[in-house]
């Protein structure tokens, strides 16, 4: 108010105009960049996904040439896409029933709750490459800890990571070892549910397993949902574990799709082709996100709905 | 009443049960978790040839060595007489080898191999750290990293902020469209954009340079932006009002009245991202070709594909790359955790 009293008359700018400039302005950088480096680049990249383009080339117009290669031609698209999902099948659920074990654990009043909750986080934020390397000696088969465990137990460990079989599921048992980090968010969902849900079943004689199945789990389905969609995108960005673990080998068995997308780019200079593997990347996204999402008012219970009711 | 005190004693007794259990559940879960870690570090600590020994010991241990007559030979506990002597082993024929007192040179045995046993002491050999750093030139890779680090951790954080401010706090034609259009990128696969962003990167001449790497950290990303914002959101807009009356600026609200306020929110995306920029392997991989452009990720995954028999110094060089995300993590570790509830349940 004081602003606008001061400001000259005979300047135009009225108090509401002077505030959506200022708003242009400051969202500026991100609209800079949202037309340099995403806009621009997706609208460069549907064109280029309908070329022959090697970067020292200026790209060569063939239609859906790239497309129909990919759905009809290639070798190993189909197969790097059933890798991918494979190991989303796979390891989704398995990270998610241990991820909630574990918050369910954790939220029993157990003491040291912090150190708990720290030990089990950390590989989470150790990630990269130094972790990848790390684990491809730990399923070395000759001298790694893996193989030594199974010892106790008898068994002969595979080969792992050269073996067509256990590459793998050998990546799929290193990624429970990042599983901490969904437990965080279980273990904030289990404790936002209001204590009293529990008392009053406690009260009508119902026992723990119900009450896990009639309160704790309806509850925190919006969180298994949550989960569940970066798990899946993840999955789609699954690189440097398979990267620098296998190369997608031994017989492209852990080719995932976006590892798959690099070396055609990048190795093989196809960015054509890239560009169209790209695309069908972003369609494929949204297709598991929508499906994901449409499912979830079958599955999903929101605290909304429970003060409507 | 004698039932009621039965039953709270039986519920007690269960929950001390279930505690326990739970207790010995996660004490064998983190043991299995800190599995890889403990045996990197030991790892790191050891030799070539006892890294790769099956079964692995946690502890390095080098067999020990006695020099006789200017040789080394393995010392051996073995029983001589009756006795048991530590004896070096100068030569096997067969089954059986020539023993000799390390003390006395002429006091020889021969006596069965498999009756003794090698000896063994605790061993660190914390030189493969110094060796593994100046085998690749990992202080060049650590200071490109914390220039990546820095940097791009700066430039998130400025514009993200003055973006976030601008869609939490002005109102004008547009921005609420607009503000979809920035969560809908959140959804985005980077790799609809990565290769049009090569080729452009690529025709300012920014390929095998740190730009690519930098420059696009100056113009804020929907995530942060997002969450900044919603933060931003939460401190109320009378704060402004009473900013304004003192003869605050646009800026002068968002450094005097929004930024005080945001701290964690900002702390918290800032440290993500320094994480994530350590952490980072695919955009160097693809922008950085020269050795001394290298960041730690990059030259690490080098290390790994020339030097793989260099185990111990693998993972000293392992160790060195996942030091400092762990040492930020236990500093930080509450924000941490408020983090990923934050953009967890509420994102």
């Amino acid at each position: 108010m004081a602003t606008a009293s001061i400001a000259p008359k005979r300047q135009k700018i009225t108090l509401s105009r002077r505030e959506a400039l200022w708003g242009y302005i400051l969202i500026s950088p991100w609209i800079i960049g949202f037309i340099v480096f995403t806009a621009g680049p997706m609208v460069a990249s549907a064109y280029f996904s309908l070329t022959e383009y090697d970067v020292i080339n200026a790209p060569k117009f063939v239609g859906l040439g790239n497309w129909a290669w990919m759905f009809t031609q290639d070798p190993l698209f189909w197969h790097s896409l059933r890798v991918t999902l494979t190991y989303a099948v796979v390891a989704l659920p398995f990270g998610l029933v241990l991820g909630l074990a574990l918050a369910l654990l954790l939220n029993a009043n157990v003491p040291g709750l912090t150190v708990w909750r720290t030990l089990y986080y950390m590989p989470s934020v150790v990630s990269g490459v130094a972790v990848s390397v790390l684990w491809s000696y730990i399923f070395n088969p000759r001298f790694g800890i893996i193989n030594w465990i199974l010892s106790w137990f008898g068994i002969h460990g595979p080969g792992w990571l050269s073996s067509v079989d256990w590459a793998l599921p050998a990546l799929i048992i290193m990624g429970l070892w990042g599983v901490g980090g969904g437990m965080i968010i279980y273990l904030a969902g289990l404790q936002s549910i209001p204590t009293p849900l529990y008392e009053a079943a406690t009260i009508d004689g119902a026992n723990k397993w119900h009450q896990f199945w009639r309160i704790t789990l309806p509850l925190i389905t919006p969180v298994i949902f949550y989960n569940l969609v970066i798990g899946i995108i993840g999955s789609f960005q699954y690189f440097t574990q398979a990267f620098i673990m296998t190369d997608g080998g031994p017989a492209n068995a852990t080719l995932f799709y976006n590892l798959y997308l690099y070396k055609n780019t990048f190795r093989y200079s196809r960015l054509g082709f890239g560009s169209a593997m790209a695309w069908f990347l972003l369609f494929i996204v949204l297709v598991m996100t929508m499906l994901v999402f449409r499912s979830s008012a079958a599955w999903v219970y929101y605290e909304g709905e429970l003060r409507r009711e | 009443m004698a039932t009621t005190t039965m039953t709270f004693k039986s519920i007690k007794l269960q929950k001390v049960v279930g505690r326990t259990i739970a207790l010995v559940l996660l004490s064998a879960g983190s043991i299995l978790v800190l599995m890889p870690l403990i045996w990197m570090l030991s790892t790191s600590l050891k030799t070539k040839s006892t890294s790769t020994e099956f079964p692995p010991k946690w502890i390095p241990l080098d067999a020990k060595k006695v020099e006789v007559n200017g040789r080394d030979y393995f010392i051996y506990s073995i029983p001589v007489n009756g006795e048991t002597r530590e004896l070096a082993l100068l030569y096997k024929a067969g089954p059986t080898g020539t023993f000799v007192n390390p003390d006395n040179p002429d006091e020889r045995y021969e006596l069965a191999v498999q009756s003794g046993q090698r000896v063994y002491t605790v061993k660190f050999h914390w030189e493969n750290y110094p060796q593994a750093m100046t085998t690749v030139p990992f202080g060049k890779y650590v200071v490109n990293s914390l220039t990546y680090v820095g940097v791009t951790t700066l430039g998130m954080v400025l514009s993200c902020t003055v973006v976030a401010y601008g869609f939490a706090r002005f109102r004008a034609k547009g921005l609420g469209i607009l503000f979809l259009l920035l969560l809908s990128t959140i959804m985005l696969p980077p790799q609809v954009t990565l290769i049009p962003q090569f080729v452009l990167f690529k025709e300012f001449g920014w390929y095998d340079t740190l730009l690519p790497l930098l420059i696009p950290a100056f113009f804020a990303n929907a995530w942060d932006v997002f969450l900044l914002r919603q933060y931003f959101m939460t401190v109320p807009l009378e704060l402004d009002d009473a900013a304004r009356i003192d003869g605050c600026g646009t800026f002068g609200i968002l450094w005097h009245v929004i930024l005080p306020q945001a701290i964690p929110a900002l702390a918290t995306v800032s440290i993500f991202h320094t994480l994530w920029a350590w952490n980072d392997f695919y955009y160097p991989l693809i922008y950085l070709q020269s050795k001394d452009k290298f960041t730690v990720s990059l030259g690490l995954q080098q290390f790994n594909s020339i030097y793989s028999r260099n185990l111990p110094g693998l993972m000293a060089a392992s160790t060195v790359a996942m030091l400092p995300t762990v040492i930020i993590f236990f500093l930080a570790q509450q924000l941490f955790i408020q983090g990923v509830v934050i953009s967890g349940i509420k994102g």
